[in-house]
């Protein structure tokens, strides 16, 4: 990693912690933001690394983020213990839909998860434990550890913030492994990794079920933030967006979906109370960023500066 | 047996009719993406967007556009707009297609899925906009209003749904004759197959893609029509079909145009026999298929691995 990009990590790093110190940007919006950011490294970590455009990344976050609710508050589970839970719950999830979806390539894999996880939208409306169109609402955020009350802000933003920089760091580590350059390698030209010897499907499945796995870590902690899971979590609207924010902030780059998930998290909060407007501007900026923008934020200003990824 | 299962015959062949209903939409609509794939190499999200959308041009054709235009006499009803919306989708499509589409064929295949995913979301928005999300109903056409009842086995069958079924089989299959039988269908095979090679003999290819496409949309479009009478016209009715629709895609393989029609029948039928048997599980039938043959036969019923 260049010198000066582990320095920009660090300031971020520094500007994120001090957070909670102004009052001109609301934590809840920030943890909103951190958790979408996570979402989409991890959604990244599959599009952008490994090649592999899932259209069904909502059935992950949601269900982890109905796993965690449910425990959470039907069961009285202690937050950690919740988010263990939905993580292990959407990691056995991504495992099933993963070894499903590698067995087409390309253009079938994103239609093969897009209808798995319509599948998991349908069972979340008709399954008993899931409060059909309400949702599970007024989940406790608990105490972490037994001795740090998350129903404050402040507390819960810290929370927030540990669980954002493990994702990253977890993601990060797995993109400069010899096991990341395997999936570069897979993403740059599969029918030569295959023939290098390497078991393609196998890397496939992993990269997917880590990609999955912190996709639900991202959603289990949506769910303590918010205190709600509910059908918009695993609709395809979100598995849409999730793509957006990648995209928009710059496929295969590191920095490139915390960006994106800034922006169109800012987008929605504005547009949020003019109608369907949200929605418009969403698919204006796919439009725009396929057609004239397929770098991305980062990727542009990357490519500005030459920096190599 | 059936009394035993507490299903009446009556109720078993009123779902096959809604299953086959179903399974003519599907097969409409897969017979429109397998096209648009074969020639653009795009997986058209935007599809269905575009059934949408016809379905809200009859209806705006039927009732709003002598408001627009101040005419009361002059509306578009149901037989003309079973033949302009489709036309007009298609113009929509040309549009579309040459001034978007057309410059994202030498990229990979996921930038054509995300460009027609942002359409779609562009579509669904603005007449979720401007119309609301409760809907309108579009009334069937005198002639096809009304049953047929059959007392020899105590059921009714209503006109308009025999209608679909036939007029949609009949588009199906002329659409495969084209294709199969014909020299046009020929180009339009050779085109899917090496469309470098069709240039060299002269052929206007890059004209062939945009018609193709066209006529993809305008499929759309008559679909929309088509379902206009039976389901409520909303701005949602697209984006529901279409995840099953791809579904359907998977399950059938997009190699062969008659695959892609029985395929879509086949899986309408045996969602109304769900409907019956077991109504939990009607919704998500058509995914456990496509899990089933994913993983027997992973090309697909029809299809070849490329």
């Amino acid at each position: 990693m260049h010198k000066n990009t582990k320095l920009l990590y660090l300031i971020l790093l520094l500007i994120a912690a001090l957070l909670p110190l102004q009052d001109f940007i609301y934590l809840v919006f920030a943890m909103k933001v951190l958790c979408f950011a996570l979402f989409a490294c991890a959604f990244n970590l599959l599009l952008g690394f490994t090649g592999l455009l899932s259209f069904g990344h909502a059935a992950f976050f949601g269900s982890a983020a109905y796993i965690t609710a449910y425990f959470c508050k039907e069961l009285g589970a202690a937050p950690e213990i919740g988010i263990l839970l939905g993580v292990f719950g959407s990691a056995l999830l991504g495992l099933l839909i993963g070894a499903l979806a590698i067995r087409r390539q390309g253009i079938y894999f994103a239609m093969v998860t897009l209808a798995l996880s319509q599948m998991i939208y349908f069972l979340a409306v008709q399954l008993p434990y899931t409060g059909g169109e309400d949702g599970i609402q007024g989940v406790p955020r608990g105490t972490l550890f037994g001795f740090i009350d998350l129903s404050n802000d402040v507390h819960m933003y810290y929370f927030v913030l540990a669980i954002f920089v493990f994702g990253f760091a977890l993601i990060m580590r797995t993109v400069y492994s010899p096991f990341g350059q395997i999936l570069k390698a897979i993403r740059e030209n599969e029918p030569r990794a295959v023939s290098l010897g390497y078991d393609v499907d196998r890397f496939k499945l992993i990269c997917f079920v880590i990609s999955a796995a912190l996709s639900g870590l991202a959603g289990s902690t949506k769910s303590l933030v918010f205190q709600l899971a509910t059908l918009t979590d695993v609709h395809w609207h979100m598995s849409g967006e999730v793509v957006l924010m990648t995209l928009l902030g710059g496929m295969g780059t590191i920095l490139g979906p915390v960006v994106g998930a800034g922006i169109v998290v800012s987008l929605q909060n504005y547009l949020a109370n003019i109608g369907s407007w949200s929605t418009i501007a969403t698919g204006f900026i796919f439009v725009v960023c396929v057609l004239a923008f397929r770098r991305g934020v980062v990727g542009e200003i990357s490519a500005f500066f030459k920096i190599k990824h | 047996m059936f009394e035993l299962l507490g299903i009446t015959p009556q109720g078993l062949v009123a779902q096959l009719l809604v299953g086959l209903i179903n399974g003519s939409f599907y097969a409409i609509l897969s017979l429109g993406l397998a096209i648009i794939f074969g020639l653009l190499n795009i997986i058209n999200f935007s599809h269905g967007a575009q059934y949408t959308m016809g379905a809200f041009v009859a209806w705006i054709g039927l009732t709003q556009i002598s408001q627009w235009l101040g005419f009361p006499e002059l509306t578009m009803n149901y037989w003309f707009a079973l033949i302009l919306v489709p036309l007009i989708m298609a113009g929509f499509g040309l549009i579309l297609e040459r001034t978007m589409l057309r410059r994202l064929y030498h990229l990979d295949h996921l930038y054509g899925l995300l460009l027609t995913f942002g359409l779609a979301l562009i579509i669904e928005g603005l007449f979720r906009d401007w119309y609301g999300i409760s809907g309108e109903s579009y009334p069937a056409p005198e002639l096809l209003q009304g049953a047929i009842p059959l007392e020899a086995i105590g059921i009714i069958l209503p006109k308009y749904r025999i209608w679909v079924v036939a007029i949609s089989m009949l588009v199906c299959f002329s659409t495969w004759y084209v294709i199969e039988r014909t020299k046009l269908g020929a180009y339009l095979r050779a085109g899917t197959e090496n469309p470098k090679l069709l240039q060299a003999f002269g052929i206007n290819v890059p004209l062939m893609i945009s018609l193709a496409y066209a006529y993809g949309v305008g499929l759309a479009g008559f679909a929309g029509v088509l379902a206009a009478p039976i389901f409520q016209v909303n701005p949602l009715m697209g984006s529901n079909l279409i995840i099953i629709v791809f579904a359907v895609v998977v399950i059938g393989g997009m190699g062969s145009i008659m695959g892609a029609i029985l395929t879509g029948l086949g899986l309408g039928l045996i969602e109304g026999l769900t409907k019956v048997f077991y109504p939990e599980a009607s919704s998500v039938v058509i995914f456990v298929i496509m899990a089933i043959v994913l993983l027997l036969r992973p090309a697909g019923l029809f299809g070849r691995e490329k």
